[in-house]
């Protein structure tokens, strides 16, 4: 039985605003083992980016996350204080964001940045940080790695900007990564490139990472997890060719319609849609959020949705198969 | 469970009855300009001082001009005066109040046109050269950099000493020569909006390059000039002042703070309310005109932002 | 040389045409020519969803730029049913070619209310008195899916899908032939995505539209497009009907292309692409075949030599290895 790296249970996040609370992130679950993938998949405002924060500590002062659990290697994150999370942070978890232009310095050289992550954490010798960003930069796939060293950020190409930033990322040999829409900004040829990068380097490491993205293809070729998130809350978890398999919450099933899929959707027919937008957050939140844009909701959507699902592949939805009984007679 | 009410308004599964429900962009200004102490104080300041310069004929208790050589150097109230005149009387018997009275009048006089002729002049220059980039562009930056090289109060100083001081001198000089700021603000700010794909729209649609300065350029950069006709107010105010102090501005008679606090620098060390009394308002005026820019930029920045 | 017989009069057709611009790259050095396009010539017909896809720097926003009129090529010339655009009139000609950008963020006028947004073409064309036009508005806004009350509304009220909406109504008042699609769903979530794609394909029915439709998202052009020109570095390196395209793409950065789409299939993995990383610089591209230094089936020929284009099915390919003149060309023949 493989140790849980990542356990959070019950993780919620409020935000003060003006006419009220943001109930941005409401009560979700996951945990995560070496070795494995976690996708959050969600469209904007789901609360998967702020979900990826409050695990990382960055949330900020003025919000602070609570959880009935939240903590990484039996370290409890919840209770750690700034100091701990910032020794936490880069040495054994380490994040990768979506614009690597705005995370990496312009005013230091790629060299600079990456040598001194690893000598704020790992206590290496300048020398030896200095062996270990070019070893990175060569696993990462960028040629010619020392003399890169001396260049500045400004003067690599997009692609090359996040591979850099992926390598910044394991300088101290993290346990953990998180990356928030690693590949969004990125072309599809490179996309694919630094994918298959971020998932060998996550296999070969036996290291954990949780990618979070609106981009269902790259949940369904990256993920070994999925967990789906709506309007703060999940909807859906569980093993990644479950949950495309048979997807079971009407969200999930709906997002999969959304999507033209070659070979499967007829060319120039009307794909399928997601009436309406997202609820308002603020105040009170109850029943299930996407009850206003569901073809299957009815009265009881606005109770309690328990959670479903056999094994891994859970559900929220008071449907037992995620859809009304009376249309499964009539399919 | 209770069936909660707080989520009829959204349950609907119409798109098309998506609620739109949000403020208008207007409402949402004048709620932060509300909201916001420092920008209402400045503004509430900068109120009052008009309508008591606009109004000075009718609040002034004496003419300023009026000279009495029997009663010279009385003091303010506060230091022994009499009501007759309530914040004393200068070197020569003229009434203090009234002076300061209608010294507002040619502050802001000053202030208001100055600050408009140089924001036509650079508002012009700035949207030309951020539109239509290239040579405009070129000739515009350099232009700005010669102006730029000029010491303000220097150039100020030698074209009022050949013309002559009057307040028609100063403001002309004042107006040509505080332009630079707006060049450069409504440069930058040109050129971030026009690159907006609204402008392209409109461009697009062959909207023509006036209807598109006026009507998509300029709402977008008014936040803006608007700030940056505040702080010139302030820096024509300022400057007027020195200028007047240094004799070179207005000329006597007339009512003005920094002439006043001229007159006053010979008495200062007995009677130092002579001084302290334009000094005070003037640095009340700058100082809520200040407040007032600053304000307005933090209740426009986020505007831009989102 | 596109313009095969039997192919219907082109509505918009560009020409050899060349788009330079001068970038400086520091303060004192010399500004050094970009070709966004490099003797460029495509045509669109009438009726047809005309796909244009293509990474990021590869010239394909310069070329709606160019259609749309809002930038001058260097050299070539740009015809609309035939003729020089120079000659047409640039307010009917804005009548009839018509832009929906990327981003509904930045393409609707914050300070101005839905109404003025979407009757502004009306306005500048004179067409109706303000009663009718208010009328047009009311009837567009009903046809992209929107309520007629948000006519007051201005575009920070609206979502993104509404916003783009507002925006399509804006392109369709005043009845244009040709609309230029930029990314048109790039900026959106995916269940927005779907209810634009859709409004766009009903719309197209509705007004028998022709689309130029840029994306680099090759699953939504396979949808939609029913030909397809794909872009490397300033080139149109491949041309064909959309179904010949993603059914056997023949040169090898359109193969690359297709194999990078991730459709959501799990256990599949992530494709290995085999291209090298980089993409080049355009100030600076590489000899010969530009895609050279990325193609995995290049050859000396490949960094010596520019290939040509080669006529192909109802398209052309642009590669070495289907010129018959090219030593290439045997080997891969069979």
């Amino acid at each position: 039985m493989e140790k849980t790296l990542l356990n959070v249970r019950n993780l919620t996040i409020d935000i003060p605003v003006g006419g009220g609370t943001l109930h941005a992130v409401r009560g979700i679950d996951f945990s995560l083992n070496r070795g494995e993938v976690l996708c959050i998949v969600g469209e904007s405002g789901s609360g998967k980016s702020l979900t990826s924060l409050a695990l990382m500590g960055l949330l900020g002062k003025k919000i602070t996350p609570r959880a009935d659990e939240m903590s990484f290697d039996g370290i409890n994150l919840l209770k750690a204080g700034s100091r701990q999370m910032r020794a936490l942070r880069g040495a054994r978890m380490s994040m990768i964001f979506q614009e690597p232009m705005t995370s990496l310095n312009p005013a230091y050289t790629i060299g600079d940045q990456l040598i001194e992550a690893r000598m704020l954490h790992g206590g290496a010798s300048r020398a030896e940080a200095r062996a270990r960003a070019i070893e990175l930069l060569e696993k990462v796939g960028i040629t010619a790695a020392a003399s890169r060293l001396s260049q500045y950020p400004h003067q690599l190409s997009g692609g090359l900007r996040q591979r850099v930033m992926i390598a910044m990322a394991l300088m101290c040999g993290p346990e953990l990564i998180i990356a928030d829409e690693p590949t969004t900004a990125l072309d599809v040829t490179i996309q694919a490139q630094i994918l298959r990068l971020l998932v060998d380097l996550v296999r070969e490491m036996g290291m954990a990472m949780i990618l979070i993205t609106h981009d269902l293809g790259v949940v369904a070729r990256v993920a070994d997890k999925v967990a789906v998130m709506y309007a703060g809350g999940l909807v859906e978890t569980g093993p990644a060719a479950d949950v495309f398999g048979q997807p079971r919450h009407p969200y999930t099933r709906g997002l999969l319609a959304c999507i033209p899929l070659p070979g499967k959707t007829e060319r120039g027919a009307p794909l399928g849609t997601i009436p309406g937008i997202v609820p308002s957050l603020v105040g009170e939140v109850s029943g299930c959020t996407f009850r206003t844009r569901c073809a299957e909701a009815g009265p009881d959507c606005r109770g309690t949705i328990p959670l479903r699902g056999e094994g891994a592949h859970e559900f929220r939805c008071v449907h037992a198969e995620g859809r009304r009984v009376s249309e499964q007679e009539g399919a | 469970m209770a069936e909660s009410m707080t989520n009829t308004a959204t349950d609907k599964l119409d798109p098309l009855l998506e609620e739109i429900t949000g403020p208008t962009p207007g409402q949402l200004l004048w709620r932060r300009v509300f909201g916001h102490r420092g920008l209402m104080i400045g503004a509430v300041v900068v109120g009052i001082l008009t309508v008591i310069a606009i109004l000075a004929p009718l609040l002034a208790p004496h003419d300023p001009y009026a000279q009495s050589l029997l009663a010279r150097m009385k003091p303010p109230v506060f230091l022994g005066g009499t009501w007759e005149h309530p914040l004393g009387t200068d070197h020569l018997g003229r009434d203090y109040l009234s002076r300061l009275i209608y010294g507002a009048r040619v502050s802001l006089l000053i202030g208001v046109v100055a600050a408009a002729i140089s924001g036509l002049i650079g508002t012009a220059m700035g949207v030309a050269a951020g539109y239509f980039g290239g040579r405009v562009d070129a000739v515009v930056t350099f232009l700005i950099n010669v102006r730029l090289a000029m010491p303000v109060v220097l150039v100020a100083l030698a074209v009022v000493a050949i013309l002559g001081g009057s307040l028609t001198v100063v403001i002309c000089v004042l107006g040509l020569l505080l332009w630079d700021r707006f060049a450069v603000v409504m440069r930058a700010s040109t050129l971030q909006v026009r690159q907006r794909e609204y402008v392209a729209a409109a461009e697009a649609i062959g909207a023509s390059v006036p209807r598109i300065l006026l009507t998509e350029i300029m709402p977008n950069i008014a936040n803006n000039l608007i700030v940056v006709v505040t702080l010139e107010m302030a820096h024509a105010i300022l400057l007027e002042a020195a200028l007047s102090f240094l004799g070179l501005g207005v000329q006597p008679p007339t009512p003005s703070w920094g002439l006043m606090v001229s007159e006053g620098k010979n008495m200062m060390l007995f009677e130092p309310w002579l001084v302290l009394i334009p000094g005070a308002v003037l640095f009340a005026l700058v100082l809520a005109i200040n407040l007032m820019g600053d304000g307005l930029r933090d209740v426009t920045a986020s505007e831009n932002r989102s | 040389m596109l313009d095969r017989a039997g192919a219907a009069h082109p509505t918009l057709e560009i020409r050899n045409v060349t788009k330079t611009y001068s970038v400086k790259q520091g303060l004192m050095a010399k500004p050094k020519p970009l070709t966004a396009l490099r003797d460029v010539s495509l045509s669109l017909r009438k009726g047809e969803v005309l796909g244009l896809v293509g990474e990021s720097g590869c010239g394909k926003s310069t070329l709606a730029k160019i259609l749309l009129g809002l930038e001058a090529p260097t050299e070539g010339e740009v015809l609309v049913d035939g003729q020089a655009l120079g000659s047409h009139d640039r307010l009917a000609l804005a009548r009839r070619i018509q832009p929906i950008f990327q981003d509904p963020y930045s393409s609707l006028n914050p300070r101005k209310s839905i109404a003025d947004i979407v009757s502004l073409p009306l306005r500048i064309h004179g067409i109706g008195d303000a009663a009718s036009q208010k009328q047009a508005v009311r009837d567009m806004l009903d046809v992209v899916g929107l309520p007629a009350r948000v006519m007051n509304s201005y575009p920070s009220q609206m979502s993104g899908g509404q916003r783009q909406r507002v925006a399509i109504a804006r392109a369709l008042i005043i009845k244009p032939e040709v609309v230029i699609c930029d990314e048109p769903t790039s900026a959106l979530d995916v269940s927005v995505q779907s209810q634009i794609l859709n409004l766009l394909g009903d719309l197209r029915r509705e007004f028998g539209l022709t689309y130029l439709f840029i994306s680099h998202n090759l699953a939504v052009v396979e949808h939609l497009a029913t030909r397809v020109a794909v872009m490397y570095l300033g080139r149109i390196v491949e041309e064909a009907e959309a179904g010949d395209l993603f059914d056997a793409p023949a040169h090898p950065y359109t193969q690359a292309l297709l194999k990078s789409v991730l459709t959501p299939e799990p256990g599949l993995g992530v494709p290995d692409t085999q291209l090298g990383m980089a993409y080049p610089n355009p100030i600076d591209p590489p000899s010969g075949c530009a895609f050279h230094p990325r193609c995995p089936k290049a050859g000396p020929v490949c960094s010596a030599t520019a290939p040509v284009p080669v006529p192909m099915r109802e398209g052309h390919v642009e590669c070495h290895l289907f010129d018959p003149k090219s030593p290439l060309y045997e080997d891969t023949s069979r």
